[in-house]
């Protein structure tokens, strides 16, 4: 979306963004030719994917991921280099493990992409990923990241509100819920393959309708202005900024509008330790450790970078959804 | 080969880890939170490092190696070692040793606890490991060496309580310590005795 090659079938695979350059894209495409500036930084300033899927995208995802526009709340907070965005993963799908979804999950196939919409909704069917982002105009925005194990990262999306992609859909009446599921394919999968998560896959977190309509509530189909890598849950998914990182359920290839509450994957597994609702919030512990702060990553061995954990993580606009709720009752 | 000639190099076996781990550190391959994979990986080799000196004795029998025996406090010490290290990097990296983080560590991961718990009780072992410390404290070095079974369970206890789920790591260190215990168990006289 920043410098875009001429023939955009074969984008060179140096073409990542450093983050420094990518904070300052505007300023350079107001300057205009001066594109030419990147390919002139010396390698070392380029991080480098070493499997460059964004080239091997369908050329409609490129397009209109190219063709985002700005929007959410503005950002102060200096962005994860996507380096680490893309190296650093939780997607139990390709392994327990940090480095895990890095490593192995060029093994998965993201087209083509078939998202089966079910339930209270008037429009059902197995869409095409193609189909249903048609005619939909995807949006930056920066985000941070919550994880539940105490760290943090501030990412720039790209995506569409689930909202104007459920206003397609046209969830019924009844509808008051939405619930996701992720691919569970062992093929494709070493996770899903192994005998030991201990998960009941495939993957499935779930919003309340409400919480779904918000606008804050994106459906990213890409990160630093290229299409999603497939570890961070390629081709479609879910990104809740003010809840823990887990909710924002990757890959996903079903969404169902339901009357009754979704059941979530942590939830069955330690429904003591991860609730439906997930907020960010510092006041209320996990039961093995502190939520009131969290590393923002990258770090280093001389500073681990705490921060202070904000309320539904630094965005205060969502707090009216959970109104009377205890919050500490409704974790 | 006289046992004499090998029986040293259960000192740099157990160092090679360390020198892949400092290795990884100096060249930026530790990922974006490099203090907690740090502290990760060396309370992972502390573990590993108790389990292969508790392997040592059953192999020195089962191998017909009586040297083997020799390395059994070799990788007691490295064990010792790599949790001393384990504990200081989580400390010092992580906490800085401010005393409000410490506070809220210890009482609100009670995992914390059982780690400490695991490393103190090595301490003991590592401050009698010398032939001397043995001679002179006869049969109740064999029983205060038994602290090393306490030490293991809570060292996997605290293992164990520190993931999020995915017991596939947890399973095999278990299994491992579940048959060192089980043939303790049956042959464990005739250990003793050797």
């Amino acid at each position: 979306m920043i410098f875009r090659h001429k023939n955009p079938l074969a984008p060179r695979s140096d073409e990542i963004t450093p983050e420094s350059v990518y904070l300052k894209r505007r300023e350079l495409m107001m300057l205009g030719g001066l594109a030419g500036l990147f390919s002139a930084l010396p390698a070392w300033a380029r991080e480098v994917n070493p499997v460059d899927e964004d080239a091997s995208r369908p050329l409609w995802l490129k397009d209109q991921v190219a063709r985002a526009v700005t929007a959410g709340p503005d950002s102060e907070d200096v962005l994860t280099p996507y380096e680490d965005v893309t190296a650093y993963n939780n997607f139990y799908e390709f392994g327990t493990g940090k480095t895990d979804p890095a490593e192995n999950a060029h093994t998965l196939k993201t087209d083509p992409w078939t998202v089966t919409v079910a339930g209270e909704v008037e429009k059902p069917g197995a869409y095409a990923l193609e189909d249903l982002l048609k005619g939909l105009q995807l949006e930056e925005r920066i985000y941070r990241l919550r994880c539940v194990e105490a760290w943090s990262m501030v990412i720039p999306w790209v995506g569409v509100p689930l909202a104007s992609l459920l206003k397609k859909l046209q969830p019924t009446s009844k509808a008051r819920y939405v619930s996701f599921t992720s691919l569970a394919d062992p093929k494709q999968m070493p996770g899903v393959r192994s005998p030991f998560t201990g998960i009941d896959w495939p993957y499935r977190e779930g919003l309340r309708l409400d919480e779904a309509m918000h606008p804050l509530t994106l459906m990213a189909v890409g990160l630093y202005g290229r299409t999603l890598p497939n570890q961070n849950g390629a081709p479609f998914r879910l990104v809740v900024p003010w809840k823990y990182g887990f909710k924002s359920i990757k890959s996903i290839v079903r969404i169902e509008l339901t009357e009754t509450m979704p059941e979530t994957t942590w939830n069955m597994l330690a429904p003591d330790e991860y609730g439906f609702y997930a907020n960010v919030n510092p006041a209320v512990d996990h039961p093995r450790w502190s939520q009131a702060r969290e590393r923002r990553l990258p770090n280093s061995f001389f500073d681990p970078n705490w921060m202070p954990t904000q309320p539904f993580n630094g965005y205060p606009e969502v707090a009216s959804l959970y109104k009377g709720m205890d919050l500490s009752k409704f974790y | 080969m006289k046992t004499k000639q090998w029986t040293w190099m259960a000192w740099p076996l157990g160092a090679i880890p360390l020198v892949g781990v400092i290795y990884q550190a100096a060249a930026g391959l530790l990922g974006p939170d490099p203090a907690e994979t740090l502290v990760e990986l060396l309370g992972w080799w502390a573990l590993v490092m108790l389990l292969a000196s508790l392997t040592m004795r059953p192999a020195a029998q089962l191998l017909h190696t009586p040297g083997l025996v020799i390395w059994r406090r070799t990788f007691g010490l490295w064990a010792f070692a790599y949790a001393s290290m384990h504990f200081l990097g989580w400390g010092t990296l992580l906490l800085g040793w401010d005393p409000d983080y410490l506070a809220e560590e210890l009482t609100k991961r009670p995992y914390i606890v059982v780690g400490m718990l695991a490393w103190l009780s090595l301490w003991p072992l590592a401050l009698t490991s010398t032939r001397k410390s043995r001679r002179r404290l006869g049969h109740k070095w064999v029983k205060l060496h038994r602290l090393v079974f306490l030490a293991l369970v809570l060292g996997l206890l605290h293992q164990s309580w520190v993931q999020k789920s995915g017991y596939g790591e947890t399973l095999i260190f278990v299994s491992v310590a579940v048959i060192l215990l089980l043939y303790r168990l049956l042959h464990g006289r005739n250990m003793v005795n050797k």
